[in-house]
């Protein structure tokens, strides 16, 4: 870091790709406190926004089946993703394995639109009443191939022989799932989650097809309501989402930097004797 | 410890008629897709033995641990541990254990929990696994690493580990996949010994998988030579180093000198073995050998004594030669021989004395000389 002093090119390079990235967040968070109603006029310092939702039920609804839907899709979609994962990593010789496995890649590039398209045609054709539980299916269906693909990179560094061990030390298949395979790519699977609840949190498009009446997500409720013109509203629902995330991402990557520090200095310290 | 010594030389079940195998490989096959990984092969261990699989890389000799230990099954044939066939047994039914090549410790478990995951899986009672894993951790000196994880631990107590847990719950048999490969030199030397004192102490059968023939020479009762899934010979270190069986196991362990050449003027069991130049050396242990038959004489370079001038005694084969190469290695000197046609002998004398005042350099003429019973004739 120190040492090498910073180009007149670098600085502009960084200061150019974090305005980007971050310019247009800023500005969306200083006019969550704007005092006028006026989306781009500045009025002067005030929270009224955030007090007004506290009242808006409507807003907190879609926040809670957000969340709802987010929580139980994530879960069920790890719990599938990471069967599949094992499935494509563990059963290297079943039929159509190939297919099998650039299939679940299929949805990480299909348009969402698409997917959303061709799930409502099929609730439509199996006659489910579309709401909460729609929007559920669709986001497993989607955010389960993403934690497959996660789990399935740290399947494939897996040392078999910890598995064999555990076996030949008396304990079967499934008790070696439990005690030794699901422990160790245990980061993987909790990646997998974040991500798959991220991907549900933010979507838009596919609950758009698969929702009905009665059930919205806090995306389509802010859509809906931009449609009618941008309120300062708006941008204090957008600023706690920020809060929200940000701190999960930074409590996320502290975690992360702790147990790699301690491992560092673990791997030295043996070395040394 | 002299005792130790001598229970070992009186300990050779195999001469025995009268003894049972306590594993039986009979007639196993085992084929990964189109390729033979074991061939029909049949072996006999016995029970308190230290045997070793030697082999090069791909040889067949982990796949059959493994099959021991119940990751594979046979394609054919089928082994017997104690009189039962194991054949259908899940690995984690069979009263073996085995220490993996990476040792495999979980590294999301202490020491200790490594240690006692074996003895758990047999629900046994918590202080009966306390007790025991003390004892574990006396055996291998890591008491005070109890509560470490794997990866606070070095290599060689990483190894120690590994031992321990498989060693936990009191096997009938240990499967040891080259235990000391991932170990330096110096470490694996001290520990060849430490495993053989622990066999011995425990009384337990221990198979050894390795592609180093010094670590099976140090610590096997038996070595079974194999290649291309196939046993070449089973024999006690001493018996395959001096008499091999063949060619293969000749050159495999240690190094050899191979004069090829027909059989002849056979009398008794001594007779000629004349080679392609016309040369013929006197050699004394042609039994079973024929008259005209091709035969390779196999001489070990410590048997071949080197010289500036022509022996005196008529009895032994000389032929005269070219220093071509000279490695000094300290405790002994290796000579590379060029003879007339070209050939290459390999000899090794062991520098007992400080300074010799006969000297050898490159390309000077030298003698090579051994006894007509200094090596083994071989037919195959």
């Amino acid at each position: 870091m120190n040492g090498r002093k910073w180009s007149r090119f670098n600085i502009v390079s960084v200061t150019l790709g974090f305005a980007f990235l971050y310019l247009p967040i800023v500005l969306l968070v200083i006019y969550s406190f704007n005092a006028s109603r006026l989306v781009t006029v500045w009025a002067g310092f005030s929270t009224k926004w955030y007090v007004a939702l506290l009242t808006d039920t409507a807003m907190q609804n879609a926040a809670w089946v957000t969340l709802r839907v987010a929580l139980i899709s994530a879960s069920v979609a790890t719990v599938l993703g990471t069967m599949a994962a094992i499935a494509l990593v563990r059963y290297t010789r079943f039929r159509g394995r190939l297919l099998f496995s650039a299939m679940i890649y299929a949805p990480l590039v299909m348009p969402d639109v698409i997917i959303g398209l061709s799930l409502l045609l099929l609730f439509v054709a199996v006659g489910l009443d579309r709401g909460f539980f729609t929007i559920v299916l669709a986001h497993i269906t989607f955010s389960m191939c993403f934690v497959a693909v996660v789990v399935q990179s740290r399947l494939l560094t897996f040392d078999r022989s910890l598995e064999e061990a555990a076996m030949d030390l008396g304990a079967p298949p499934v008790k070696t799932f439990f005690l030794i395979t699901l422990p160790i790519i245990m980061p993987a699977v909790v990646s997998g989650w974040m991500l798959a609840f991220t991907l549900s949190l933010d979507d838009l498009v596919v609950a758009s097809f698969a929702s009905g009446p009665g059930a919205t997500t806090l995306p389509m409720k802010i859509y809906s309501q931009v449609r009618l013109g941008v309120t300062p509203e708006i941008n204090a629902v957008c600023t706690i989402l920020i809060a929200i995330v940000t701190t999960g991402v930074v409590i996320a990557s502290i975690v992360n930097k702790r147990r790699e520090v301690r491992r560092l200095r673990d791997e030295q310290a043996a070395r040394r004797g | 410890m002299p005792s130790l010594g001598s229970i070992r030389r009186s300990f050779a079940p195999w001469n025995d008629a009268a003894a049972k195998p306590y594993i039986a490989f009979e007639n196993v096959t085992k084929k990964f897709g189109d390729f033979t990984a074991v061939d029909k092969l049949s072996l006999a261990i016995y029970e308190r033995e230290f045997f070793a699989l030697l082999g090069a890389s791909g040889c067949g000799k982990s796949t059959l641990l493994r099959m021991l230990a119940g990751f594979e099954e046979p394609s054919a044939g089928r082994i017997l541990l104690d009189g039962q066939d194991l054949a259908g047994i899940p690995p984690y039914r069979r009263p073996v254990n085995m220490m993996f090549q990476s040792y495999a410790l979980f590294p999301h478990m202490t020491v200790e929990q490594n240690i006692a995951f074996g003895l758990k899986q047999d629900r046994m009672p918590k202080a009966e696994i306390a007790e025991r894993v003390a004892s574990m951790l006396k055996l291998v000196r890591l008491g005070e690493f109890a509560r470490r994880k794997p990866h606070q631990l070095s290599g060689g107590q990483r190894q120690r580990v590994a031992l321990a847990r498989s060693l936990a719950k009191r096997p009938k048999v240990l499967l040891l996949d080259e235990p000391l490969g991932a170990l330096d030199k110096k470490l694996r030397e001290e520990t060849q010994f430490e495993l053989m004192d622990l066999q011995h102490e425990l009384g337990l059968t221990f198979i050894v998988v390795t592609h180093d023939q010094e670590e099976a020479m140090t610590m096997a009762d038996r070595i079974a030579i194999m290649d291309k899934g196939e046993v070449m010979q089973v024999a006690t270190p001493a018996d395959i180093y001096e008499a091999p069986a063949t060619r293969f196991v000749a050159d495999f362990v240690g190094t050899v000198n191979l004069f090829e050449g027909k059989v002849a003027d056979m009398s008794g069991d001594a007779g000629r073995i004349l080679g392609a130049d016309g040369f013929g050396l006197r050699v004394d242990n042609l039994a079973g050998a024929k008259n005209g038959a091709r035969a390779w004489f196999a001489v070990r370079p410590e048997k071949i004594a080197i010289s500036a001038v022509k022996p005196a005694d008529e009895g032994l084969n000389a032929i005269e030669g070219e220093v071509w190469d000279i490695a000094y290695l300290g405790d002994m000197t290796i000579y590379h021989v060029r003879l007339e046609d070209g050939r290459i002998v390999r000899t090794s004398s062991v520098n007992s004395r400080r300074a010799s005042d006969e000297q050898l350099t490159w390309h000077d003429r030298a003698w090579i000389s051994f006894r007509p019973d200094a090596g083994i004739v071989l037919t195959r």
